[in-house]
């Protein structure tokens, strides 16, 4: 393996960390607070690769689909949370899991009616398409430099605002003692109503900038999801702090098994034996860290501090 | 009361009847087709039972409960591949496969609660889902076809589809036997009390963990039982089979028959199967509703059909 390989490799990792976290931020949240399993979560990011599609087809403008997209998927999400989710608080986690479950098969089959089986695909703006130069030896596409930069935008703006806000101090207050704060007069509700329905932005957000690779299609929340759980289990539920730490190592891990797994494997054992395990090991290996992780620390990397 | 029980116990007696002789009556009216949708539905029901000795009575939200499934398939098919077809070696294939499986990760599971369970359940069987997945010789994505069904002793052929579906029909009902003296022994005892209250059966002195360990290994041999006729069924086995929806369709089953109730994962499968057979000749876009009848299961429908039966028998007394 070669160096310029292994950090274009890192950096699609880090891509795909970028992206983890845009989908985990919302979940994590939203059970914090709630304390709600939220599956459905996967479907908003759906829904938002298709609208931006749809509006980017339309307009021919891939920064205008997205900015009118955002708002969307936030009202999207407003009304899922009005419509279905409210009901289900008080509900225990099992009725929680299989109601949103439900929600999926909604969704995708909405989608289906909507706008056909089949994928769309939508082009990226001519400046977006090039290559740049990194460290003078590497090429990297600009595009995927553009989803980690607002990946890591949307970080540091969600930090600034959950730490250094009012409204940050009520949602941190919230998820360490819920009732306490209602108690203190503060419309919790209406408040986790605005964190979910942002939370179902973040994640449409990130279906929006990843589809221009690799189209809108049904079913692409529910695989986003799943690893996203993941993310969320290693980081601790409830944890923004953890989400983020968990999103990266997570996308690397799975980045950096997938290309050069078998090339270390070729080190220990036979060629032969190397290239027909390494493909299933590096598929599990995500899941193995998990499992190595909740052994050792049954409530995840960074569990919030409650109660 | 006792009219209420007669009822109950009616409806639990005439669908059984009814499964009892389902291919006399599916011969009688002369649609064959109707046998398999009859099989499918009994050893999804044996699946969902073995769920609902977890979830009903142990309080344990598995939504992995579907690698079983798949596990239990892959032991028949990846033998089958390499030419061997003796049904009592895949089965003990699957029962160490899948008591392996499930005393490895329930290890890991079970050391953690809530939501953490429900979620980690989830991740091992995706786990096995991609491992499968990206296994070529065995078929990655298309899986395997199994040439011939497993052949059992005393020339017992599984190739003919009645003698299939009575396989299956006796172990539900053994099953549905062993699951009912369990939870009402000094095991199901423990089982039963630890998911009402973990800290108070420790503290009166049950290794609980061991106990919780042992449960859902039996779950998850069950079901991979449940999975090896699955296999059989089908002649075909494919990643498909242990999908996390599938595990989330489990669960539904057992809900919509009304969880921790012997029988009731047998009515959830029943209704499953059903509507989903129904709904699917309708409109293409059937899981629409489907997808909206689960959300209104769950918010209107507290305890499931089993919990519906006895209270309709209760308010008619």
């Amino acid at each position: 393996m070669d160096g310029a390989l292994v950090v274009v490799q890192l950096l699609n990792g880090i891509q795909l960390g970028v992206l983890l976290f845009l989908v985990a931020a919302g979940l994590t949240l939203v059970f914090g607070i709630m304390d709600f399993v939220n599956l459905a979560h996967g479907a908003l990011y759906m829904i938002g690769a298709f609208i931006c599609a749809s509006l980017t087809l339309a307009l021919d403008s891939f920064l205008i689909a997205i900015a009118l997209a955002l708002p969307a998927t936030f009202i999207v999400g407003y009304l899922i949370e009005r419509v279905f989710i409210c009901h289900l608080y008080h509900r225990d986690h099992l009725d929680q899991v299989l109601a949103t479950f439900g929600l999926i098969l909604v969704f995708d089959t909405l989608v289906h009616m909507l706008w056909g089986p089949a994928g769309i695909s939508y082009p990226l703006p001519n400046w977006m398409n090039g290559q740049v130069n990194l460290f003078g030896f590497v090429d990297f596409p600009l595009y995927r430099l553009l989803i980690i930069f607002s990946g890591i935008t949307v970080a540091i703006g969600l930090y600034f605002v959950i730490v250094r806000t009012k409204t940050g101090m009520l949602i941190r207050a919230g998820a360490s003692n819920r009732t306490m704060i209602s108690a203190l007069g503060v419309n919790i509700n209406q408040l986790f109503r605005y964190v979910f329905a942002t939370g179902a932005m973040l994640a449409g957000f990130a279906g929006m900038i990843i589809a221009p690779i690799t189209e809108a299609s049904i079913g692409m929340g529910s695989d986003v999801l799943l690893i996203a759980f993941v993310v969320i289990i290693i980081g601790g539920i409830g944890s923004i702090r953890g989400a983020l730490i968990a999103s990266l190592i997570v996308g690397l891990i799975d980045t950096m098994g997938r290309s050069f797994l078998d090339d270390l494997m070729k080190l220990v054992v036979s060629n032969q034996a190397a290239e027909t395990s390494a493909p299933a090991l590096s598929a599990m290996l995500v899941y193995i860290l998990m499992a190595a992780i909740l052994f050792f620390r049954p409530q995840g990397l960074f569990p919030p501090k409650t109660r | 009361m006792i009219a209420g029980l007669k009822l109950h116990g009616g409806v639990v007696v005439a669908i059984l009847l009814l499964l009892a002789f389902a291919p006399f009556i599916i011969d009688w009216i002369d649609k064959p087709f109707y046998l398999d949708l009859v099989t499918r539905m009994v050893i999804l029901a044996i699946a969902a039972a073995s769920l609902n000795l977890i979830l009903g009575y142990g309080g344990m939200i598995s939504f992995g409960h579907a690698a079983y499934l798949g596990i239990g398939a892959y032991s028949i098919g990846i033998p089958a591949y390499y030419g061997e077809y003796d049904g009592l070696y895949q089965l003990a294939i699957t029962i160490i496969a899948c008591g392996s499986f499930s005393l490895l990760t329930g290890y890991v599971c079970l050391r953690t609660k809530g939501v953490y369970f429900i979620m980690i359940t989830l991740a091992f069987a995706q786990m096995m889902f991609f491992a499968l997945v990206s296994i070529e010789e065995y078929g990655a994505d298309d899986g395997l076809v199994i040439d011939l069904r497993s052949e059992l002793p005393f020339g017992f052929s599984l190739e003919n589809s009645v003698s299939m579906y009575y396989l299956c029909f006796f172990i539900l009902l053994f099953f549905l036997f062993i699951i009912h003296r369990l939870v009402n022994s000094r095991f199901g005892m423990v089982i039963r009390g630890s998911a009402v209250n973990d800290s108070r059966m420790q503290s009166l002195g049950f290794p609980t963990f061991r106990y919780r360990l042992l449960c859902f290994v039996i779950a998850g041999v069950m079901c991979g039982v449940a999975g090896w006729l699955l296999g059989n069924f089908t002649n075909f086995i494919s990643p498909e089979m242990m999908d996390w929806t599938r595990s989330g369709e489990l669960i539904f089953m057992v809900v919509l028959g009304g969880a921790g109730s012997l029988f009731g994962p047998v009515l959830g499968t029943a209704a499953f199967v059903l509507i989903e057979e129904v709904l699917s000749g309708f409109t293409i876009y059937w899981q629409l509703y489907f997808g909206l009848f689960l959300v209104a299961v769950v918010l209107f429908v507290r305890g499931g059909l089993d919990g519906l039966l006895s209270k309709f028998s209760r308010s008619d007394k």
